[in-house]
């Protein structure tokens, strides 16, 4: 008998905090992820949490700071135009060294834009999430399994570094619904939350939690403590995929929906005999370097596609040092390409090799 | 074994629905299979459709561009997707709301007056089940018996009324002749 469950890519990330513990929910709804608070106004009662709707976005968020703070697990959610809201009270969260999970359903933009998916928030995500020297770890599902299996790693990485985690969805992975199993889950072993401001009787030292410093020479030591944690998950929790990349001439690179659209279209190729492989970015922050290095070694040509004007394709050129040739193809403002029309830009390629 | 099927409407003919039980059913029976609503601002009205794929392997794009299987409830469906049924396609479409036929020879076509039917029958708003009916009996993808089983299982049971009907719906769609 199965254990796998039908269900909504958002109700699979909110079933998926539940189940990982988070007991504070802020937010304020928006299309196309309002089923994330829907379900878990439904839940966090039944398990004692607390699901609230703020009176916007900024307030929600400064809620996540608090219950943060406090030592709990603690998650917020919304669409593009909604986490712009949210960015300056992200960067005081990283500024206060905070674990938390903020989850972004993109869709079109720029503005109040449209409902339909999109992956335009990539440079924000990952370069811009809020001012100051930050950076936050950001995770890209590309199915409704993974929705649920990245919101659970998100919360134990935010944990283990005391960062903010995103997961950084689109309004086809939250709308479509897909078999999720909730028995696959592996969490890791944790350090105590001795930071926190919880409360001590007296017994021990307080705990101050800030993110301001009047003295430069301090504020520069908190960014670089903070950078050398950047560079430890670097090294330890950066994740991809890899699908036919051996032999490949043509590397495609894609994150969600898109991955999926661009895998449709790689074996296609196959089938026509061009050597195409894919690289699926999986954490887009910190991003997946050493395996398009090593592609670039063989591989003649690089494709990136994504659902905006080119924005991850920068990226991708760093990574590779840009030693070989790197065609972009996207799609906007809600539109989405179908596998037919990457195959078409595949087989340009091959023309041109 | 990939069967891509597009299921298309007004918003409240139940067309997610019948795609989720569709989906339900293959998921159910260890198939791996994706279901993707188009999505819009409305709670109700307006065009509605949904893509569902199911199949033996891992499934790439969830969106159904060329469908299998067009399963037509209204008339703008009809124009708009008759042309993508892929070759060797199945298209079954709801002769109460499309007054027209394929000239198509290359895709085979079933027309059935579902949502009379559900009218006659005092079956208002099943016409999508009567549909899913007609869909068991052309093309055997899933067991009848199963699937109604299936249905009567997936129907919570403080709406236990509902599970006869929608059985009935669905029989009337498979006998159709």
């Amino acid at each position: 008998m199965s254990t796998k469950v039908l269900m909504k890519g958002n109700e699979a990330i909110a079933e998926a905090a539940i189940k990982s513990g988070c007991r504070y929910f802020f937010g304020y709804p928006i299309t196309p992820q309002t089923e994330i608070s829907e379900h878990l106004a439904k839940r966090m009662p039944k398990v004692g949490g607390l699901c609230l709707q703020a009176e916007s976005e900024v307030a929600a968020i400064n809620m996540v700071m608090g219950a943060a703070a406090g030592g709990s697990r603690v998650m917020t959610s919304s669409s593009s135009p909604g986490i712009s809201l949210k960015s300056e009270g992200l960067s005081y969260i990283v500024g206060c060294d905070l674990p938390c999970v903020i989850v972004n359903v993109q869709r079109g933009g720029p503005g109040l834009g449209g409902i339909q998916p999109a992956q335009s928030d990539y440079y924000q995500a990952t370069k811009a999430g809020g001012h100051g020297d930050m950076r936050i770890v950001v995770l890209a599902p590309a199915s409704v399994q993974e929705m649920a299996a990245l919101t659970a790693e998100a919360f134990d990485i935010a944990d283990l570094y005391r960062t903010p985690v995103m997961i950084l969805a689109d309004g086809a992975l939250g709308q479509m619904m897909e078999p999720v199993d909730f028995s696959v889950s592996s969490p890791r072993s944790l350090p105590e939350k001795d930071w926190a401001a919880k409360g001590h009787g007296g017994k021990r030292k307080k705990n101050i939690i800030n993110s301001l410093y009047m003295d430069p020479a301090d504020l520069e030591r908190s960014v670089h403590r903070r950078f050398a944690r950047y560079a430890d998950i670097k090294d330890k929790e950066t994740r991809f995929e890899e699908v036919m990349t051996e032999d490949a001439d043509i590397v495609i690179v894609a994150y969600g929906i898109t991955s999926r659209i661009c895998k449709s279209a790689l074996n296609m190729a196959r089938s026509k005999g061009i050597k195409a492989g894919l690289v699926r970015p999986i954490t887009l922050s910190p991003f997946p370097d050493a395996p398009l290095k090593k592609a670039a070694e063989s591989a003649k040509h690089f494709l990136v596609a994504e659902l905006n004007m080119g924005q991850m394709v920068d990226d991708v050129k760093i990574a590779i040092d840009c030693q070989r040739p790197v065609t972009f193809f996207g799609r906007t403002g809600g539109m989405m390409p179908s596998p037919e029309d990457i195959l078409e830009k595949i087989e340009d390629i091959v023309k041109s090799l | 074994m990939t069967t891509k099927i597009l299921l298309s409407g007004f918003g409240g003919q139940g067309i997610l629905f019948a795609g989720k039980q569709l989906a339900g059913f293959a998921m159910h029976s260890d198939y791996q299979v994706t279901w993707l609503p188009s999505y819009g601002p409305e709670m109700r009205g307006g065009a509605a459709n949904c893509s569902v794929i199911i199949s033996d392997r891992e499934i790439g794009a969830p969106q159904v561009s060329f469908p299998d299987v067009l399963i037509a409830l209204n008339l703008p469906s009809f124009d708009k997707f008759e042309p993508k049924v892929t070759p060797g396609g199945l298209l079954i479409a709801d002769s109460t709301l499309i007054p027209k036929a394929t000239e198509r020879t290359d895709i085979r076509a079933a027309y059935i007056p579902a949502t009379g039917l559900a009218s006659e029958n005092g079956l208002d708003g099943l016409a999508n089940v009567i549909m899913l009916g007609k869909l068991l009996k052309e093309r055997a993808i899933f067991d009848f018996d199963k699937f109604c089983n299936y249905m009567a299982n997936s129907i919570p049971a403080s709406r236990a009324s509902l599970i006869e009907k929608n059985q009935k719906a669905l029989s009337i769609g498979y006998n159709y002749k």
